[in-house]
């Protein structure tokens, strides 16, 4: 059991920073190697341009890890961080399962879900009271968090898993799961910039609700 | 606020920096060859080893023609002959640390038991296309000329050059010896064309495209592959591409 007083978990902390650090290379690296084909396809396979659904654009080398094209350097960053973020992320479930946070304070419960709370929160994120709700979090911000951590990031750690060749032939069933190794490598292309929706309107909202606060309190874990 | 973007600004600039710093490193460099054998690693403890097997698929996943990539042909004389004599007098070489070196005609090679799959072919720029391979397991050419207990790698020799430096690339014994390694010299049903590696390319089915070697000369057993071009172990290796490129 987590003591009490605390308002984030140590183990919440340090994976915060960790899963931070993580997303944030393995974006940028991840632009770069987007950048040696920029062609996405639906499927198991796809190499031309008629096959393709969609063709994103370049992207610059101020966006990118490293800040020049290369392909090499690029997985390098991806290939160490992929495990970064993949185990912190089991360690950070196992604990937080155990802990209890998951269920207290993540899980929405069921008359959370009513349409009319849902609707009330949204007037309230307007009005930017950002205090209130019944639990630790208001129903947004469980949405929020649940989809980013339950959904989104194993849809990137699976997806990833799939384009690599070795991983494929060890668990085939999971290239199945995503249609294709094409297809995984377009999700993984989607859910890529669905985390960085949420790691920008995370930042926002952190900015509009006391910052110092707010990041003091993820380092020192605050109080209750 | 003026002067907390650019504070913002300088910051990021910092980062970005700091990142090709760290790249650039000796050990980062060490740390990826730890995350390469930690990949590797995995790989092999989840699928059970040699065992684990790339997906096969039917004639109706084929792509509609193969993508040819790197070298397209071999800029020689040499080549251009053989081509015309449809690599009729073509040879691959077996040596290293073998107890029978030596080497096998096209007509050895089409003699020996084939293997006929399906696999789809992944490049490391994120592309993927599906072809039909036929060719002798490499494990077969390996068992008949003796392996020593002292290698560790098989090297590929290849007769393209590519930016003034020859093709070559390796692989260790599970990757070696797996079921659907195979020198192949048939695509969909026909003679390798010359695009994908005339008259003779590895299928090497775990792993990306660059290790799948083409215009293939020779097959070497090694104990280590220090001594070996730039010492990485092939041509994208030595210029920085990961060796295990099962990730």
């Amino acid at each position: 059991m987590e003591k009490r007083g605390k308002r984030h978990a140590l183990s919440t902390r340090i994976w915060h920073w960790i899963n931070a650090i993580s997303v944030i290379i393995l974006f940028m690296s991840g632009l770069n190697i987007s950048n040696a084909h920029r062609r996405l396809y639906w499927g198991d396979s796809g190499f031309a341009p008629e096959q393709a659904w969609l063709e994103v654009p370049r992207f610059p080398g101020w966006a990118t890890i490293p800040d020049y094209y290369s392909l090499a350097a690029a997985r390098d960053w991806h290939v160490v961080f992929a495990l970064v973020f993949g185990f912190s992320l089991l360690a950070f479930m196992i604990l937080a399962f155990a802990n209890g946070h998951m269920k207290r304070d993540i899980f929405a419960r069921a008359r959370e879900w009513k349409p009319a709370n849902i609707w009330h929160d949204v007037r309230e994120h307007l009005k930017f009271n950002f205090d209130h709700g019944e639990g630790k979090y208001n129903i947004l911000q469980k949405i929020a968090y649940a989809g980013t951590i339950l959904v989104l990031i194993p849809v990137m750690i699976f997806t990833g898993m799939v384009m690599s060749p070795g991983m494929e032939a060890a668990w085939p069933w999971l290239t199945d799961v995503f249609g294709g190794r094409q297809s995984a490598r377009s999700i993984h292309f989607l859910a890529a910039w669905g985390l960085f929706v949420f790691f920008v309107v995370h930042v926002l909202l952190v900015l509009a609700s006391g910052p110092v606060k707010q990041i003091r309190d993820m380092i020192t874990g605050g109080k209750e | 606020m003026m002067q907390r973007r650019n504070f913002l600004v300088a910051g990021f600039a910092a980062f970005l920096a700091g990142c090709n710093e760290i790249g650039k490193s000796d050990w980062f460099g060490k740390v990826v060859e730890g995350a390469q054998g930690w990949h590797r690693g995995l790989h092999r403890a989840l699928g059970g080893g040699r065992i684990a097997m790339a997906p096969e698929y039917t004639r109706a996943d084929l792509s509609p023609y193969f993508r040819g990539n790197g070298s397209l042909t071999v800029d020689t004389e040499a080549y251009r002959e053989a081509e015309a004599q449809g690599f009729v007098n073509w040879q691959l070489s077996i040596g290293g640390l073998v107890n029978n070196p030596g080497a096998l005609s096209m007509k050895d090679i089409g003699a020996l038991p084939q293997r006929t799959q399906i696999t789809r072919h992944d490049c490391v720029e994120g592309w993927s296309a599906i072809g039909e391979w036929t060719g002798p397991q490499l494990s077969t050419i390996l068992e008949a000329a003796g392996v020593q207990p002292e290698a560790n790698f098989i090297v590929f020799r290849c007769a393209d050059n590519l930016n003034g430096a020859d093709y070559y690339e390796s692989c260790d014994m599970d990757d070696a010896f797996h079921a659907q390694t195979i020198i192949a010299h048939r695509l969909n049903g026909e003679a390798l064309p010359v695009k994908n590696g005339a008259p003779l390319r590895l299928r090497i089915e775990r792993q990306l495209g660059y290790k799948h070697a083409k215009y293939l000369t020779g097959i070497e057993a090694v104990a280590s592959l220090d001594d070996i071009e730039g010492g990485n172990g092939g041509y994208w290796e030595d210029r920085g591409y990961q060796w295990y490129a099962g990730i």
